[in-house]
């Protein structure tokens, strides 16, 4: 089938992409193939692995789930957006220290994920019982992640709290 | 996997909407969500000529608390649902339910529309549609019509829309006197429901008044059982009540269990979860009451 091919503008980590994709390209292939974010990771493309959640206007939502037209006028924010010149985020720095991740493939939708959380001020409870449920991580047993997003938590509430400069995202880049 | 190829539209408008699905309704897929449809178009399940965006026509997420109604529109998210002040006060029992509805992060993108259409016997929005006797209002261009929820769920995964028509919104019941509670077993929380029920009492003095129990995760549904309701009138739920109960809900539920997997222990479970649900109820409103 000879299918039209839509325009999508959108912000990735705050720089503005343009490009013309297939409208049954996911968000995560855009992200991965379309603009080289390959820190989206696709596992399942049924929503249910978690591993490429990312942040739509600040919700963490499924990208394989949104096809690409979909996002068109927002802004997106993928695990790229955590490190700063190559200095981890405290929250992959927990991860690191606690050995939360072993192959890492679900990782980034997890702290994506959590960071969304913490800038909803959702409680440490409500991440661990009710957001971390939705990324399947098969290596580390959840233990290691529970304890990385434990004590990197109270970093990222006071992180919140503290008034931001002019311009700056909340809660990332970190710095 | 991918989809296959479709073509795309983006209606800003309902009339549009309408006109589209007049003209194309046999080989479109509406696009709300996208929570249960892109992975009927991922794994190519689905493989519509046409999928329709409906998340930039405006208004279609209102949500409107009338006296005796709550009017939803098809676009609302369940995650806004679950933050809606007003709604949660109005129907608290929406708000328990979504809590069961996947994960946080799916949240955010699923609609109620979107779950209605989708007409899954599992899923929790329309146990509670069916419980706080829920109405489904369609628009053509034809006309509207509403629809009983009764009517509207007539089949698994096949409800009562024809291919030109759009779910714009749904209604539910307030004010109908009950206490509701909403309880889901599964394999994890975040998982697809084995058995869910949503179950409703009303106390006057040492007898239920009013009972409604509805069941979620049969082979169809959502299904009301009015056999087991009417068995709970009239005097209090004791422990020889809530036996009889819990026979009556394995018995009235095994009809619609047969041929599922683990069919005994669902309506076992279910029986379980109702009489949990109506011993809560019936204490709770003796502390109010």
């Amino acid at each position: 089938m000879q299918v039209e091919l839509r325009r999508v503008e959108l912000s990735v980590n705050g720089s503005p992409h343009a490009l013309e994709v297939e409208p049954r390209t996911s968000l995560a292939d855009l992200l991965r193939h379309g603009l080289g974010y390959t820190g989206t990771h696709v596992g399942c493309e049924q929503g249910a692995c978690g591993a490429c959640t990312v942040l739509v206007d600040g919700v963490a939502v499924r990208a394989c789930l949104m096809l690409a037209p979909q996002a068109d006028g927002t802004e997106v924010e993928t695990v790229e957006s955590l490190a700063d010149d190559g200095e981890l985020h405290p929250l992959q720095e927990s991860f690191r220290r606690h050995h939360g991740l072993q192959c890492g493939f679900c990782t980034p939708g997890i702290l994506m994920a959590t960071l969304a959380a913490a800038r909803a001020d959702e409680s440490l409870d409500q991440v661990l019982e009710r957001v971390l449920p939705g990324h399947l991580c098969r290596c580390t047993g959840y233990v290691n992640v529970r304890a990385a997003i434990r004590e990197a938590w109270d970093e990222l509430a006071e992180a919140r709290a503290r008034p931001r400069r002019e311009g700056q995202p909340d809660l990332g880049p970190w710095r | 996997m991918k989809p296959a190829p479709f073509r795309y539209e983006v209606p800003a408008t309902l009339e549009v909407a309408l006109e589209l699905l007049a003209e194309h309704g046999e080989e479109a897929a509406v696009l709300a969500g996208g929570q249960s449809l892109v992975p009927l178009l991922n794994s190519r399940e689905l493989r519509p000529g046409l999928v329709i965006d409906i998340n930039r026509i405006r208004g279609l997420d209102s949500v409107e608390i009338g006296p005796d109604h709550a009017r939803i529109g098809a676009l609302a998210r369940a995650g806004e649902l679950e933050r809606h002040r007003e709604l949660a006060d109005a129907l608290p029992i929406l708000r328990e339910a979504l809590g069961y509805v996947a994960v946080p992060q799916v949240r955010a993108r699923t609609t109620i529309g979107g779950s209605v259409a989708h007409a899954d016997p599992a899923a929790e929005l329309p146990a509670v549609i069916a419980a706080l006797d829920g109405e489904i209002e369609l628009a053509s261009k034809e006309g509207g019509r509403t629809l009983h929820w009764r009517e509207f769920f007539r089949a698994p995964h096949a409800p009562d829309r024809r291919p030109d028509e759009l779910i714009v919104a749904v209604r539910l019941a307030r004010r109908l006197g009950l206490g509701f509670a909403f309880t889901e077993v599964g394999r994890r929380r975040s998982a697809p429901a084995l058995v869910g029920a949503c179950t409703g009492l009303a106390r006057n003095d040492g007898a239920v008044e009013t009972a409604r129990i509805t069941v979620a995760a049969m082979r169809s549904g959502p299904l009301r059982l009015e056999v087991a309701e009417r068995a709970l009138l009239g005097r209090a739920p004791d422990e020889e009540a809530l036996a009889a109960l819990g026979r009556q809900v394995v018995a009235e539920l095994a009809p619609h269990a047969d041929g599922l997997d683990a069919a005994a222990y669902r309506t076992g479970v279910a029986a379980t979860l109702v009489c949990r649900d109506v011993r809560a109820l019936w204490e709770e409103a003796g502390r109010a009451g």
